[in-house]
């Protein structure tokens, strides 16, 4: 097990600490960016650098880059599985209406909340009439 | 990696078990055999409790009303809890026990040439896990209220809502013993894997890991990938019941759907992860007792992997009916009847791997052969379910709960009897009486079909599921299927009449049995080439491979079979 | 020595066997986590409306833990870097460091959520905030399970043993940073 991992030739490790301020760069950017208002730039920057800070941690901190195919294939393998589930859920959970159908606008944020207070409500507020 | 054999040799010294105290040989020893028999054990004392359920609620279907000998009169809630869990115990508490980390406990090591699983220690922890989910489980039962009613399917908002189940405690000790369950398995399942991955003998490449191996670790990967939404579902729902969260509470903006989706997602692949072992164990028996290689190894490491990715994509044909978008119902449809082409290929290459052997009725066999008969009923029947037209007027009748038995029980059932009865010699050390073996075996078969075939005409003519007595209901309270009920309630009076042969037979041949030889099947695994029982470290100089597992018959030479480890 | 197996020390793979190990223990948590996250997702794209209580997050307590943990994962890799040479006391101090990361994290959602939770965005207070502390509570345990470990790991890297587990419990660490990297902006930024 420490005889193993002599394995790994020195040369695998590379400038971390180089690594990292690249890191904190993007996180910067993923934080102004929103700051902007204009969505498009939002999902870029947010959404887009969180990927490849994503990218960065794995290939430089995991070494996922010098790794065995095996363990590539089970990782994404993973992640195809759950885009599987998003494809498969969506259709019905993320819609709020369908060709025939309505959710029910019993959406209480935090208003109702602070009004009421929380707790298995839903019979007494099906008996008010909704 | 090719090691040498003999830095291994020397360390491999075969040891009595560590410790001398009862206890510590046990209860609490990491070796993977004695961890493998207290699942078995637990397994099994969990089976007679998920019996004893359906004795109680198929004599209430049977003759409503009435008092149950050993139980008294049965009303509506407790039928409830006895149908919601026994569902429960026999997939959670005995299929995957028994089938994953009894038999996969005990052979992996064992046939793969190792001396232990690789993580010994982290294997007693999941069996005590999973020993905690299953006094948390029965616990339940007993708490006031009694226990979960709800379906093993547990669907908001009648598991969410305590003023719906009016079983509060219940309910949530239910959703926590899962979970635990859960856990344990996970943890389990990282052994299972690595040490199938990694530990393999000096020589035995991936080719040369027999099926069962390859069946249990494909189901690990399958429920490690699976389980992962339900967890948080399970989660979610524990939130919902105890800590006034919606999630699922459609009046607050949650999504009953989105329960039945995450539970399913999990679910479907479940039926695989306790299939897929449960067909390994066929093969094995199968091989040995046709005196035969399995035909198309390879292809059936192939159709493995491919139904265990395609379990994947057909979960939302339990939800047909359940209002999701029709569309993604043509989905699901196609993809379900896609699915049951590699396991009837699977049938196929069993069958075909019988053709021109040399064919030995005992025991062990006759189960495997049964196994193949019967699934051939239920796989068909899968595909009646599996086209939405169809499901619409069948889902929830009895036509899915006699399909599904003719799944689940074999997998439960018949495999596991076929694994024991052909292990047994191994685990124990003696042999089980064949004739009783046999008595048993036919009583057990008779027993089911009677059991199970009405149920599939109580289905088609309308009988919904999860009703306490249909006699009440005017088109199916009428006396021709009333007395279908009664004909399946007596079969299964004789099924469970047959099992305490089997439980003698088990037990005197553990103590008084012949004694039995190293390999008195004449088989080619490395199991057998270990002392019958194995000694703690199973051998005294690890194994080296030098073939595959199913060279039975080989032209030119005279014995029938090569044992993996035999020096060419 | 009986709860030691020689099937440890083998590797038919090629990948030492405490390290697989890790990534298959990441292949479930990935599914979990993707469960929590897929299902929020799936919700917020569904109510647009759900920005408004999304804009009660603190981004600036979110965007300082995110710094926070991105360090602490430098700090773990330079670990397993020390851990290679041989260099065990130096390793326990990084990890030991990596652990006090992980503390400013939990201890900045703390406040955060005590502020939050007086201010009334409750775990009951809708549909946003029901995901927001399952999501982070979530993630929150598993910083704390993954500190546990890997101040046990420290123990025994200090005096110079088991430094193959350096490697092992910074690929767990890594893997809890990535989570946040996606939670912080689902959470914190889409408003």
């Amino acid at each position: 097990m420490s005889e193993s991992t002599h394995a790994h030739a020195a040369p695998h490790h590379r400038n971390y600490v180089r690594i990292w301020a690249l890191l904190v760069v993007l996180l910067v950017i993923s934080v102004a960016g929103p700051m902007l208002g204009v969505p498009l730039v939002t999902l870029i920057t947010a959404f887009g650098v969180a990927l490849v800070k994503a990218y960065l941690v794995a290939k430089n901190f995991m070494h996922l880059d010098v790794e065995k195919p095996i363990v590539h294939a089970a990782i994404g393998l993973t992640l195809l599985i759950m885009v599987v589930l998003y494809a498969g859920v969506a259709p019905d959970v993320q819609k709020s209406a369908g060709q025939n159908w309505k959710k029910s606008d019993g959406f209480h944020y935090v208003s109702e909340a602070a009004k009421g207070g929380a707790g298995q409500k839903g019979h007494d507020e099906r008996a008010r009439g909704h | 990696m090719a090691h040498a054999a003999h830095p291994e040799a020397l360390a491999a010294a075969p040891h009595a078990a560590p410790g001398g105290s009862f206890f510590h040989r046990y209860l609490w020893s990491t070796d993977h055999k004695v961890i493998a028999f207290q699942y078995m054990f637990t397994g099994m004392a969990m089976a007679l409790i998920g019996a004893f359920m359906a004795y109680v609620f198929r004599m209430q279907l049977a003759f409503p009303g009435a008092a149950v000998p050993g139980f008294g009169v049965v009303s509506p809630g407790q039928y409830n809890a006895l149908v919601t869990n026994h569902g429960s115990i026999m997939i959670f508490w005995v299929a995957m026990p028994v089938l994953i980390a009894g038999f996969g406990n005990y052979l992996i090591p064992l046939m793969v040439g190792a001396d232990d699983m690789v993580f010994p220690r982290l294997n007693r922890l999941s069996y005590q896990l999973f020993l905690v989910s299953a006094l948390v489980l029965l616990a339940s039962l007993v708490v006031q209220n009694g226990g979960f009613g709800g379906a093993w399917t547990a669907y908001p908002p009648l598991s969410a809502n305590k003023n719906y189940n009016l079983t509060p405690l219940g309910s949530s000790l239910w959703v926590i013993a899962v979970a635990l369950e859960f856990v344990a398995f996970l943890l389990g399942g990282i052994n299972f894997i690595v040490t199938a991955m990694n530990a393999r003998a000096p020589g035995m490449k991936a080719f040369d890991v027999p099926i069962v191996v390859w069946t249990i670790v494909v189901a690990s990967i399958l429920f490690m990938a699976s389980v992962g939404p339900l967890m948080a579902g399970a989660v979610m729902l524990l939130f919902d019941q105890l800590a006034g969260t919606s999630f699922f509470n459609p009046f607050r903006g949650g999504d009953p759907i989105l329960w039945q989706h995450l539970f399913w997602f999990f679910g479907h692949p479940e039926v695989y992860v306790v299939l897929l072992p449960a067909m390994g164990i066929v093969a094995e028996v199968m091989t040995v007792f046709a005196r035969k290689k399995l035909f198309a190894y390879k292809t059936v490491i192939g159709t493995i992997i491919a139904t265990g990715v395609l379990s994947f994509f057909v979960w939302a044909h339990h939800q047909f009916v359940a209002g999701i978008d029709p569309r993604m119902a043509n989905v699901f449809t196609i993809t379900t009847l896609l699915i049951s082409v590699p396991i009837a290929e699977m049938c196929f290459v069993y069958i075909a791997t019988l053709y021109g052997g040399s064919i030995r009725l005992t025991v062990p066999m006759l189960w495997a052969l049964a196994f193949i008969a019967e699934f051939l009923i239920g796989g068909v029947t899968g595909i009646f379910l599996g086209a939405s037209g169809l499901d619409v007027y069948l889902h929830d009748t009895y036509f899915v709960v006699a399909h599904f038995h003719y799944t689940f029980f074999l997998i439960a059932v018949i495999a596991v009897f076929a694994g024991i009865t052909y292990w047994f010699p191994k685990m124990f050390g003696r042999l089980m009486n064949e004739k009783w073996g046999k008595i048993h075996f036919w009583g057990t078969i008779a027993g089911f079909n009677g059991v199970f075939i009405p149920l599939f005409f109580l289905g088609a003519a309308g009988e919904h599921r999860r009703i306490f007595d249909y006699t009440t209901i005017p088109e199916l309270g009428r006396p021709e299927l009333q007395a279908l009920r009664i004909f399946a309630t007596v079969s299964l009076l004789v099924l469970l009449a047959f099992q305490p042969i089997f439980l003698v037979n088990f037990v005197r041949s553990i103590f008084r049995g012949p004694r039995a030889e190293k390999n008195p099947w004449r088989a080619n695994t490395l199991e057998w080439t270990a002392a019958s029982p194995p000694p703690h470290g199973n051998w005294a100089e690890l194994p080296q491979v030098y073939r595959g597992p199913y060279e039975y018959s080989v032209p030119g030479r005279e014995s029938d079979y090569w044992p993996q480890d035999e020096k060419p | 020595m009986s709860a030691h197996s020689i099937a440890t020390t083998r590797s038919a793979t090629g990948i030492p066997t405490g390290r697989l190990a890790v990534w298959w223990v990441l292949v479930s948590e990935i599914v979990i986590f993707g469960g929590v996250l897929v299902s929020y997702v799936m919700h917020r794209l569904g109510h647009p409306e759900w920005a408004a209580e999304a804009a009660h997050t603190n981004t600036w307590a979110g965007a300082f833990n995110t710094l926070v943990l991105l360090t602490s994962s430098l700090a773990a890799v330079l670990a397993h870097q020390a851990a290679e040479r041989g260099e065990g006391p130096k390793a326990a101090r990084l990890l030991r460091l990596t652990v006090l990361g992980g503390a400013v994290f939990l201890t900045v959602k703390g406040f955060e959520w005590t502020h939050e939770i007086q201010a009334g965005f409750t775990l009951q207070a809708g549909g946003f905030w029901s995901y927001y502390y399952l999501a982070a509570g979530l993630h929150a345990f598993h910083v704390l399970a993954g500190m546990v470990i890997l101040l046990w790991v420290a123990a025994s890297a200090a005096r110079n043993r088991h430094l193959h587990r350096v490697e092992n419990i910074g690929i767990y660490w890594h893997f809890v940073d990535i989570v946040w990297i996606f939670l912080f902006p689902l959470l914190y930024i889409a408003k």
